[in-house]
């Protein structure tokens, strides 16, 4: 039953992608809330999936590597929906949508969904530790897309060849604005959820404590160099995207070492 | 009660034939001399058109007599290029003209509030009755379906116009921007205008002779800037508009280099408007600086209209949509007007009401 919440979910983003395509492909986008409206109901069955699961196992539903990349998943679109409308990024769903959606179907079809053999005793500063850098993975996406959105905008503008995506898609100062409260919003939540690994009272891998900081001294290197003015904005967006593809990568190491070291 | 257009516009006629009709001629001299129960005239830079309901036929000589202020000229009406629309027609017509589909520049939108101010000269005089009316406000209504539903006024197709457009593109709200006008040509003035119009606060302006340099300043409010020192406002600037007559470049990338190192989450747009350009084409290749000639300039404009004529299709559809359901309406009308008096005389209030 949960599954198909997931896979029903997985349609709203596509059917906001598709309704995107047809629209630039026409040379016409016009804002109607499509995307958000598609992109906010994939989120309520996103949650409600989460929800089913979290009760199935008396705990936060991050268990496995299944169940954290749905979560992450979860996580961006939620900041789509909480940040999206607020900076005016109304073509952000159209590039929201494709990395929901490819997490998701990879989430589906890959043999991930392992369940525990004993359940899981309730830990809640694991689980707040886990949460919280899950969100904050949901900031850390939402920045790295903002970062795409921009290369994009940027390379048309230098290039002098405008296509019908440019007169949709934000100015450049106000995508670099949304990158840098993205991601400040992430490391602050990163930040809490690293500060509360310490709290968690159990023995955790050390490969996993590496890569937590590993993460966490990525993302404040690209702060400190935006606030110090190492880089230009196009540097920072594209760090954005690099950033992100290394902290998926390090995420998988991280779950994957949780889930040999849980009964 | 049959409608009709009789007009000419830049697609038959060249400027002397329109100069020749656009006159001051009243609306209430054609419902006099010609028999018609209702007339409208719309009168443009680039087209001169008489929309009326009539029961009778009115001819298309009578109009052209109509519109003629140069009543000694040697040249007769009839040799003039006027066209004809009826009934169907003449309401595709007006449709197309008022949603900018017929518009020299594809999908400008002066030509609805030309219009509407058409429109509301003949019904504050009594000239335009219930069938104009009812056409008009339908023609209004497909005009903002149009601009709503398909692209045709999307980008701009002036110099000056791509110039805004792309800047607030770059920096989003313009009133935090600073400009500096370097050269006090025409073009450039136009631009600096239009970039003041969606709230440019600082506007700088240097050239080479002071005099220029001043006029310039009062006209736009600007401050003006040695011309010895100009380089130095690159630090504070967002926006330069370039156009002296400098036969060689006035910025290099070697000379900018540094400026925009300093400035670097900030981005430089460059407006360079003159012939020969004044700013070397490799400063475009810096971080941050965006580079624009006039021939980038007016590349994008015909690539902007371009793009609106894609949309001339779409908009075709709407119209065609819109132009079957103002028939059927209009039978409706009739047939009801009909059925209760001899001669069909639909009253204003009902038909606004029918059409709200």
């Amino acid at each position: 039953m949960d599954r198909y919440l997931l896979i029903v979910s997985t349609v709203c983003f596509l059917a906001a992608i598709a309704h995107t395509v047809v629209q630039l492909r026409g040379g016409i986008f016009r804002p109607v809330r499509f995307n958000f409206f598609a992109v906010g109901f994939g989120f309520i069955l996103q949650t409600a999936f989460l929800s089913i699961r979290g009760h199935a196992l008396g705990r936060c539903p991050i268990t496995n590597l299944f169940e954290v990349v749905i979560f992450v998943a979860w996580s961006v679109a939620l900041f789509y929906v909480v940040v999206g409308p607020a900076y005016r990024l109304s073509l952000t769903g159209a590039f929201t949508a494709p990395l929901v959606v490819l997490l998701q179907v990879f989430a589906l079809i890959a043999p991930i969904d392992h369940p525990h053999r004993a359940k899981l005793p309730a830990n809640p500063w694991l689980e707040f530790h886990a949460s919280m850098s899950l969100v904050a993975y949901g900031a850390f996406a939402l920045a790295c897309i903002a970062g795409v959105m921009y290369l994009v905008q940027e390379r048309q503008l230098k290039t002098h060849h405008l296509h019908s995506i440019f007169f949709h898609l934000p100015p450049l100062t106000d995508l670099f604005a949304a990158i840098t409260r993205l991601l400040w919003w992430g490391f602050v939540l990163y930040t809490l959820g690293l500060i509360s690994g310490f709290f968690v009272g159990e023995p955790l891998p050390w490969i996993q404590i590496v890569c937590a900081i590993g993460v966490w001294i990525l993302y404040a290197l690209i702060l400190q160099g935006r606030y110090l003015r190492w880089f230009a904005p196009k540097r920072v967006a594209a760090l954005c995207i690099v950033g992100f593809s290394a902290a998926l990568t390090l995420l998988w190491g991280i779950t994957f070492t949780a889930q040999t070291h849980t009964p | 009660m049959n409608l009709f257009c009789v007009g000419l516009s830049h697609h038959t006629a060249d400027v002397e034939a329109l100069e020749r009709f656009g006159g001051s001629a009243e609306i209430d001299c054609l419902l006099r001399s010609s028999g018609c129960a209702e007339a409208l005239l719309l009168a443009t830079c680039n087209r001169v058109e008489v929309y009326g309901a009539s029961e009778a036929r009115v001819s298309t000589l009578d109009i052209a007599r109509f519109l003629d202020r140069k009543i000694d000229s040697h040249i007769s009406p009839e040799s003039a290029p006027f066209y004809r629309y009826e009934d169907a027609q003449c309401v595709r017509h007006l449709f197309r003209v008022a949603s900018g589909v017929d518009s020299m520049v594809v999908g400008e939108t002066e030509i609805l509030g030309q219009a509407k101010k058409a429109y509301e000269v003949a019904r504050s005089s009594g000239a335009a009755g219930p069938y104009l009316h009812r056409l008009f406000q339908r023609a209004f209504r497909v005009a903002k379906q149009v601009r709503t539903h398909t692209d045709i006024t999307r980008g701009a197709v002036s110099v000056g116009s791509v110039a805004v457009d792309l800047a607030q593109k770059i920096f989003g709200d313009l009133r935090d921007c600073k400009v500096l006008v370097l050269g006090a040509g025409e073009t450039s003035e136009k631009t600096a205008r239009a970039l003041v119009s969606r709230g440019v606060p600082d506007l700088r302006v240097s050239n080479r002779s002071g005099e220029r340099a001043e006029n310039l300043s009062q006209l736009t409010a600007a401050r003006v800037v040695p011309f010895e020192t100009w380089p130095n406002e690159c630090r504070e600037i967002d926006i330069l508009i370039t156009s002296t007559s400098s036969e060689v470049p006035l910025l290099s990338r070697e000379k900018l280099a540094p400026t925009v190192r300093e400035r670097i989450d900030r981005p430089l747009f460059i407006i360079d408007i003159a012939v020969p350009r004044n700013v070397d084409a490799a400063v475009n290749d810096l971080e941050g600086v965006y580079l624009y000639d006039i021939d980038s300039l007016q590349s994008i404009a015909e690539q902007s209209l371009a793009m609106r004529r894609e949309q001339i299709a779409a908009a075709e559809e709407i119209i065609s949509q819109h132009v079957a359901e103002f028939e059927q309406s209009m039978a409706r009308g009739l047939s009801r007007t009909k059925g209760t008096t001899e001669h069909p005389m639909v009253s204003e209030g009902s038909l606004r009401a029918s059409e709200l």
